[in-house]
């Protein structure tokens, strides 16, 4: 498709513009209409397009706002769904789990990527950077307070002494009731 | 945290799964069941012209069976108790089977065709005595001829219809010993023979309608009888004087008794001690004599006169009438690999009908015993066959010069069993006989997918069922990856080793144990003497048996050493001294031979093997030896330490002296031992640790220096309600072998035994009566270690900082707890045992021996002191099963199913390599082997899982994933045309 597209764009061989957009009048002998002045536009249109910037930082700054807290939502439902799962081990805990765990890692790791669109020199990201990643963590905590629940994590004592053998014994000894 | 994840897993699986069962169709799949009857003592032939020809035999196994005589099967059999033991067998009216047991007092009458119980009688008896059954031979089938049975001090008469005592009559007297008890054919006097105190010959006739003494005659012979007796004619019989050395010939014919002696020295020069064999034969009798057999036979007056003679080794068969009035008997004889078997008449030695020449294989022995049956053949001649016992007990058939059949009946009387693997596959070593072939694989598979997608016939479910049993080479003689295809090494009391392949039950190869010192010397036990697994790869696994040269404890002992591939005898020694204990030590050479002490009467011990490697490594570990006895019969446990090297002309250095250490002394008025047990010295546990619900964490005891001691009352070590509750109390012991502590002590007042008990990892579980809620109970104490409860901080474990596994010395004087708990159990048991795995980590099952023959596997779970009544979430989602009085019987889990091991006395587990499965082995009469997974096969797939669906699968996703792919590769094309 991308390709069709191409091949009618260079295509164009000519166009007309229809609009005419220059300041000056034009090199043509056509006078301005009585009544229109060409300065009055030129000063609203500057106006226009500082306004224009400016709505649109603000608007990048909501927007950042809300993606920074978007995962607040996303840590609800986790919440919810965990309170679903269960304390025992099966297959939808561990999957809701794993999960909660992964999805906070995996939007810790593209910070940047995420509030790439946002980027402005007038927009300042820290604050919602700071916030994504404030929630994101505690996401992540709850997942790992997740795993505790379901005991999988090596917190206690019998953790680490389950797998140890039996120790050695020194002596020796045998014996028992006579062949008969 | 993996483990932790995987023990979970485990507890999930195994809380899913209550109970152990199989489906219908995966019966006889991984276990198998063979039947046996023991060792033959009385053979009698039914051979009818109509209907099947059929031996009945009665068993030293207490088994009186129905064999075919065409192949040796047994059409019938039943396994009478183990006090029940036969005394006499025969067949009436044509129709039942007679049999005679528990010393002449149980006469029971069995169906021939089924063997079903037709009548039972129970008759009176005084004393104990000799028990002689005499059934007559039926002439006319219509009539009832009285079964004549002497035991227990009465004469009976019993009707063979019924079973109904038509009279007895006492003969209680005091000194006064029935012999013999004779019928004339077709007379109605029966003579009873005795002896009163020995010296003194009483013959009374007796009226076999009504039972009264017609009349009694006694004469007093003065040199005294020994009582070896031989019936030669209906009235004579031959005695031995009480220094056997003359032959007494006693007629009483009409009732007069006359003596006539002869001096076995008139009979054979240079004699010795005479000995009268068993055989009977008319008018003749065998005696052997300066280690030779003699014929002698017995003329009109009492005159005796030797006719044959024949070399030691004779087995003879009693003698039976042939045509025209004629006896004639067996006899087999050995000539190297070579047996000799003749029949002959009894009146003419030198007219032989019959001599037949077999080759007989070295591992069985001499022949024991002879039974002859004749038959006519289709030219009218009479046509012989002989059912001979072997020294190894097995039975066999010969006809026509040639072994028809042979049964293992040594297998019945196995006493100690052990496993061995079996050889690896080599590059080079041919196995692909067993393999399939691709296609057979292919259409194997198919028809299993058939089979699980319901779409086969009967023909191809008999099919499917039948390469399932043959399935996957389980057959081989090679080591199998799981470690399913063993070899079991049974030890029978006849004193021969046999290799049983695990996949089949077949004998892979067996072997009679031989001495220089003794002519048999008896089996005791079996001991892993050399498993080769790390750098002695290219030897051969190879076992200790241990022997004994004769019964008595003080009997020199005989040690082989067989190569478990082969099944052939690397070396055996006399070694000179008697055996009393071997143990096995936990140390083993630089060819893997494991060192093994062997004490003897004298409280010396011997090192095996005799090497100055193994002295090094004995000295090494000189100090850490300890040796514990038990006396049974004064109530005292000792505990020995190793002192020195004997000292003496005949000891070596591989000799020591041991010193008493401590004793246990049970206080004899009011306990007595009646059972001990220790852990099996090659269980596996996998950890030190229990871990409770809330995480809390206890430390198994886990020690191989536990005895556990079970005492009885004195007065109650009888039968199960011999003594009321108050008289009898049951205590249990826990102690260390090494320092003699007595780490836990239980009574269990009102209780009795007979104790059956299992002792693995930290518990011991065990089976007793309770006289009060008269039932049975069983208990289970699992024993902590309370010094090590501290180690719990997580940090010091983590960095290692903690000495859980220093080696460990009973010196230390552990703290230990126990807890337990107690319940009711519905079944009387024999004999109980625990699955054992590779690693230990799978949870464990009781295999519980019931009273009905057949092995129960109960889970542990059931038996977990932790169990409440009301367990909470945290504990049921562990497993805890909510408290009960009793143990749940689940018919399901009858690892048996649909057999029974008749006699069961013992059962074996060893494990397999893949950790979830386990061998079962059960011995008694029958065999049965069978692989268990407690926690069912969770690490491998099971048996029936469909390989070829899988792939079809697989090969129908690929196919679907190219087609949508070349459809949609289509679809756009059209598209970008449009």
């Amino acid at each position: 498709m991308d390709k069709g597209k191409a091949v009618m764009g260079t295509g164009r061989r000519w166009a007309i513009e229809f609009s005419d957009q220059s300041t000056v009048p034009s090199s043509r002998d056509i006078l301005d209409p009585p009544g229109f002045s060409r300065a009055s536009q030129e000063q609203d249109d500057s106006a226009n397009s500082r306004q224009k910037k400016d709505a649109e930082a603000n608007w990048k700054l909501q927007k950042a706002w809300e993606v920074a807290q978007s995962p607040f939502k996303n840590l609800m439902m986790m919440g919810f769904m965990m309170w679903m799962a269960g304390n025992t081990v099966h297959l939808f805990s561990i999957g809701i789990t794993f999960s909660a765990l992964w999805q906070p890692i995996s939007a810790l790791q593209s910070v940047g990527k995420i509030f790439e669109p946002f980027k402005d020199n007038k927009v300042e990201l820290l604050m919602p950077k700071l916030v994504f990643l404030a929630l994101n963590l505690g996401g992540l905590a709850l997942g790992v307070w997740k795993l505790n629940t379901l005991g999988l994590l090596p917190t206690h004592a019998s953790d680490w002494v389950s797998s140890l053998p039996p120790p050695q014994e020194v002596e020796h000894s045998g014996g028992g009731f006579v062949f008969h | 945290m993996a483990i932790r994840v995987f023990l979970l897993l485990l507890l999930f699986l195994s809380s899913a799964i209550v109970s152990f069962s199989l489906y219908e169709d995966q019966a006889g799949l991984a276990d198998w069941h063979q039947r046996y009857i023991g060792k033959v003592k009385h053979a009698v032939f039914h051979t009818q012209k109509t209907g099947r020809k059929r031996v009945i035999v009665s068993t030293e196994e207490n088994v009186v069976a129905s064999l075919d005589l065409r192949h040796g099967e047994i059409f019938w059999r039943h396994v009478l108790g183990t006090k029940d033991a036969i005394d006499g067998v025969g067949i009436a009216l044509g129709k039942y089977v007679i049999t005679l047991s528990s010393e002449g007092s149980t006469l029971r009458a069995w169906n021939l065709p089924d063997g079903q119980m037709v009548w039972e009688t129970a008759l009176s008896s005084a004393h104990h005595s000799k028990s002689l059954l005499s059934v007559p031979i039926n002439l006319k089938v219509d009539k009832d001829y009285p079964i004549t049975v002497f035991g227990g001090g009465y004469l009976h008469a019993v009707s063979a219809i019924d079973g109904e005592v038509l009279w007895e009559k006492d003969f209680t007297a005091e000194g006064f010993e029935v012999q013999r008890v004779l019928q004339p054919l077709g007379s109605t006097v029966i003579y009873v023979l005795g002896f009163v105190n020995l010296s003194e010959a009483v013959v009374y006739q007796i009226d076999s309608k009504i039972g009264e003494v017609v009349a009694q005659k006694s004469m007093v012979f003065p040199g005294g009888f020994s009582g070896e007796i031989s019936s030669v004619s209906s009235d004579k019989v031959v005695v031995l004087d009480s220094k056997k050395s003359i032959l007494v010939t006693i007629g009483f014919i009409d009732g007069d008794i006359s003596f006539q002696k002869t001096p076995v020295s008139d009979l054979v020069e240079n004699s010795g001690n005479a000995e009268i064999l068993s055989p009977l034969l008319s008018n003749m009798l065998a005696v052997k004599v300066n280690k030779r057999t003699i014929f002698v036979k017995v003329g009109g007056e009492g005159k005796l006169e030797v006719v044959d003679s024949l070399s030691d080794e004779t087995a003879m068969s009693d003698s039976l009438p042939v045509a025209d009035d004629q006896e004639a008997f067996a006899s087999v004889h050995h000539e190297g690999s070579k047996i000799h078997l003749m029949v002959k008449l009894v009146n003419e030695l030198d007219n032989v009908l019959l001599r037949e020449t077999i080759q007989m294989d070295q591992h069985r022995g001499r022949v024991h015993k002879v039974f002859m049956n004749n038959y006519i053949r289709t030219d009218r001649s009479n046509g012989f066959r002989a059912l001979i016992v072997m020294e190894d007990h097995s039975l066999l058939l010969l006809q026509q010069g040639a072994i028809v059949w042979s049964r293992e009946e040594g297998l019945a009387s196995v006493t100690d069993v052990t496993t061995a693997e079996l050889p690896v596959e080599k590059d080079g070593v041919s196995v692909a006989k067993v393999e399939h072939t691709l296609f057979e694989w292919l259409k194997g598979h198919v028809l299993k997918l058939k089979g699980s997608l319901l779409l086969a016939s009967p023909e191809d479910v008999v099919a499917i069922q039948e390469l399932r049993v043959k399935s996957s080479g389980k057959n081989k003689l090679t080591r199998d990856h799981n470690g399913f295809r063993k070899l079991i090494l049974a030890l029978t009391r006849a004193g021969k080793l046999f290799a049983l392949h695990t996949g089949d039950g077949r004998i892979v190869w067996s072997m009679l144990l031989k001495s220089q010192a003794c002519e048999r010397p008896n089996g005791i036990s079996l001991y892993q003497w050399q498993v080769p697994h790390h750098h002695a790869m290219d030897k051969n696994p190879s076992v200790l048996v241990v022997g004994r040269c004769g019964s008595d404890s003080s009997a020199p002992g005989v040690l082989s050493f067989v190569d478990v591939y082969t099944g052939k005898k690397i070396t055996s020694s006399d070694i000179g001294h008697s055996v009393v204990q071997v143990l096995p030590l936990p140390f083993t050479d630089s060819t893997e031979q494991r060192l093994h002490l062997i004490a003897d009467t004298v409280g010396h011990v011997h090192l095996y093997p005799k090497t100055s490697e193994a002295l090094s490594i004995f000295q090494r570990e000189f100090q850490n030896i300890y040796w514990y006895t038990v006396g049974a019969d004064d109530g005292i446990i000792r505990g020995h330490v190793m002192k020195s090297s004997c000292s003496g002309e005949t000891a070596d250095e591989y000799c020591f002296t041991t010193r008493e250490l401590w004793t246990v002394v049970f206080p004899s008025e009011s306990e007595k031992i009646i059972s001990t047990l220790t852990r099996k010295p090659n269980e596996v546990v996998h950890t030190q640790a229990k871990v409770n619900t809330d995480q809390d964490l206890l430390y198994k005891y886990v020690s191989r220096n536990l005895l556990f001691v079970a005492t009885v009352s004195p007065k109650g070590a009888g039968e199960i309600g011999s003594v009321t509750p108050e008289e009898s109390s049951l205590v249990v012991y826990l102690i260390d072998t090494i320092t003699g502590r007595i780490l836990h002590r239980l009574s269990h007042q009102g209780c009795q035994g007979p104790v059956h008990a299992v002792f693995s990892e930290n518990w011991v579980v065990y089976h007793y009566f309770n006289l009060r809620a008269h039932k049975y109970e069983v208990t289970v104490v699992e024993i902590y270690d309370q010094s090590r409860a501290e180690n719990k901080n997580v940090w010091k474990l983590i960095l290692g900082k903690h000495n859980l596994t220093a080696p460990i010395t009973s010196y230390s004087r552990p703290e230990v707890f126990t807890k337990s708990q107690s319940y009711f159990f519905a079944q009387s048991v024999k004999t109980i045992a625990v699955t054992s795995t590779a690693k230990g980590i799978t949870s464990k099952q009781l295999l519980i021996g019931t009273i009905g023959d057949q092995i129960l596997a109960l889970d542990k779970r059931f038996v977990d002191p932790r169990r409440t009544l009301n367990p909470s979430q945290a504990e049921k989602e562990e497993g805890i099963i909510p408290l009960t009085d009793s143990l749940p019987i689940i018919p399901q889990s009858y690892v048996t199913h649909s057999h029974r091991v008749e006699g069961l006395k013992g059962i074996v587990t060893a494990p397999s390599k893949l950790e979830s499965t386990t061998h079962v082995f059960a011995y008694g009469v029958d065999l049965f082997y069978t692989r268990l997974a407690p926690s069912k096969t969770y690490d491998s797939l099971t048996d029936d899982f469909s390989y070829a669906l899988l792939l079809i699968t697989i090969v129908a996703l690929v196919a679907a994933i190219y087609i949508t792919w070349a459809l949609s590769e289509k679809k756009e094309l059209s598209e970008k045309w449009r």
